[in-house]
């Protein structure tokens, strides 16, 4: 049984916010949705679950600091001890305000490349892959709804829903 | 929807006012030096969360930002304290500026002894360098031009505010953004230059380039919080149902973020000092770490660490609970933070603990602040029903 898709095409994003609400509570599901735009509050009705970036980026923060904080341990601390404004240099936390300013530097910087870079891998739009774009008016003008549809399914009833909530197209 | 400020809350804040008013006599007598000291402290606390009021007010109207309107009236509320804050700072200076302030003291600026050519050994060179700055005459108009400002402004945009509930349109609106402007641009000078005048000048022979940020840091946070409790407070008596966990998910994203540009400043401060290690810059710190060293702990701790970490995830910030105690946390945390600013140019090594004078006149402030803050709320309807950007804040969600 090979997956079959429903393509509804919109020209309006509140429109496109209706249509999936009234997708979902006929009991289907939406695989995807494209947009030129985020559009607010549409991750909750088309049933994606809440980010997680915000754990990843907290986890690549305590990396950047603790990768920080050991390079001044080794370099400065344990290395050879550098005497800088004959500041106390025999233990890490005795001269910890010194460090302080690029640690914070270090975490900020894995942080937000971190982050970046999963959400690239994540959303599979990393420089060189091929977009999965079923029609290039989404990056202009148009919104397209990707519907999973099974055997069982009545085609003619979700076309016929698409239309009804102002879709201007519907393809399969 | 009104407020009604009950026979009993207003009873329970005369008591405080009360315990605050027998405190300061009390104080008086017992220790006139340690009375001045808590007095600048905790006027200064609340003037300070009630210069917020009217900051977040104004800020709020020139970004024309929509969120914070549906609870507008409550720092609007808390601005009104500041008559009451800054006639307390005019009077506190007024008698105490010789137990305050070192150098109101007359015999540092005569370079020798009255009537003779012997050099007088108080003579203070860079005290009488500052005296173009810092002279009673000069502080006691500027202290007085502060408040006019902060005062006048904060009853114009209220004016315009409970105008627009009578009229509607959007002509108020229009005009409360051009007082907006004006009074974010003399607050940035105000703010800066009271920081110094208030509280820099206690230690005169020290001076800090980054203080009146370092004011302003503590003040913006810390009149966050109270923000915050007010809103919670309004919201379990039944108020602002239209006030939801979306719009104190943006007021906990600000005490999360200030609490964090508060530890910036803290911390630059320091560290500048720490590093370069002269001495006319370090005195500052080296008195709070020989003598407060518990305290400055609990400084950085109660205000960075802790509201950090509580406040780092979404749900934290939607939850009231939480924000209850992260504000607490906050509000204590920075009145240990003024009391860090004052105490140690005041009282200095004779400090030996937390000291009853400074709890009664406290709750003195506390009542007087809930007091004035409750009058006004009752004094308007609780939602700026006219606003332009009403719509919005209710619809608001993150």
């Amino acid at each position: 049984m090979s997956k079959k898709y429903i393509l509804g095409v919109y020209k309006d994003d509140h429109d496109i916010l209706v249509g999936a609400k009234k997708i979902r509570e006929m009991g289907l599901k939406i695989t995807n949705v494209w947009s030129p735009f985020p559009i607010h509050g549409i991750d909750p009705v088309i049933g994606i679950p809440r980010t997680r970036i915000s754990m990843c980026s907290f986890l690549y923060g305590a990396t950047g600091t603790t990768l920080a904080l050991l390079m001044f341990w080794y370099m400065m601390v344990h290395d050879w001890h550098i005497d800088i404004g004959g500041k106390p240099n025999f233990a890490l936390y005795k001269n910890l305000p010194a460090f302080i300013p690029v640690t914070f530097e270090s975490t900020v910087l894995c942080a937000a490349h971190g982050m970046a870079i999963t959400f690239l891998l994540r959303s599979k739009i990393l420089p060189g892959v091929t977009a999965s774009n079923p029609d290039p008016r989404t990056t202009d003008d148009t919104f397209i709804m990707q519907i999973e549809v099974k055997d069982t399914d009545n085609l003619e009833q979700i076309k016929s829903a698409l239309k009804s909530t102002g879709a201007s197209e519907v393809r399969v | 929807m009104e407020f009604n400020f009950k026979k009993n809350a207003k009873n329970f804040f005369m008591v405080l006012m009360a315990i605050g008013v027998v405190t300061i006599i009390a104080g008086f007598l017992i220790n006139p030096h340690r009375t001045w000291s808590a007095l600048l402290v905790n006027d200064f606390y609340f003037l300070a969360i009630a210069l917020c009021g009217t900051f977040f007010v104004a800020v709020n109207t020139i970004a024309q930002a929509g969120w914070a309107v549906g609870f507008r009236r409550v720092p609007e509320a808390m601005g009104t304290f500041i008559l009451f804050g800054g006639i307390g700072m005019i009077l506190i200076f007024l008698f105490g500026h010789h137990d305050l302030y070192q150098w109101t003291h007359a015999e540092y600026y005569n370079k020798f002894l009255a009537g003779t050519k012997t050099p007088n050994p108080d003579y203070d060179k860079i005290l009488d360098g500052k005296k173009g700055f810092l002279n009673v005459p000069f502080f006691t108009i500027r202290m007085i031009a502060y408040i006019l400002i902060w005062v006048g402004f904060t009853r114009w945009i209220r004016k315009e505010s409970l105008a627009e509930d009578l009229d509607g349109g959007i002509k108020h609106y229009d005009k409360s953004i051009k007082i907006g402007a004006i009074y974010i641009v003399l607050f940035g000078i105000t703010s800066s230059t009271a920081a110094w005048d208030f509280i820099m000048s206690i230690d005169a022979h020290w001076f800090s380039t980054l203080f009146g940020w370092y004011i302003f840091a503590g003040l913006f946070v810390s009149g966050l919080a109270a923000m915050c409790l007010l809103i919670i407070y309004l919201k379990s008596l039944g108020h602002y149902g239209n006030v939801n966990e979306n719009h104190l998910h943006d007021v906990g994203k600000f005490m999360f973020a200030f609490s964090i540009f508060w530890t910036y400043l803290w911390f630059s401060q320091f560290m500048l000092y720490w590093y370069a290690n002269l001495p006319e810059e370090v005195t500052y710190t080296k008195a709070r770490w020989d003598h407060y060293r518990l305290l400055f702990w609990v400084n950085f701790f109660i205000n960075f660490v802790f509201p950090f970490l509580v406040l780092m995830t979404r749900d934290a910030k939607r939850k009231i609970k939480i924000l209850l105690i992260a504000g607490t946390a906050i509000l204590i945390g920075h009145w240990i933070d003024v009391y860090l600013m004052v105490m140690p140019g005041t009282i200095g090594r004779d400090w030996n603990g937390f000291n009853l004078i400074e709890f009664g006149i406290l709750a003195g402030y506390a009542g007087a602040f809930l007091f004035v803050v409750f009058t006004s709320l009752a004094k308007a309807p609780l939602i700026a029903k006219n606003h332009p950007l009403l719509k919005e804040s209710i619809a608001h969600h993150i």
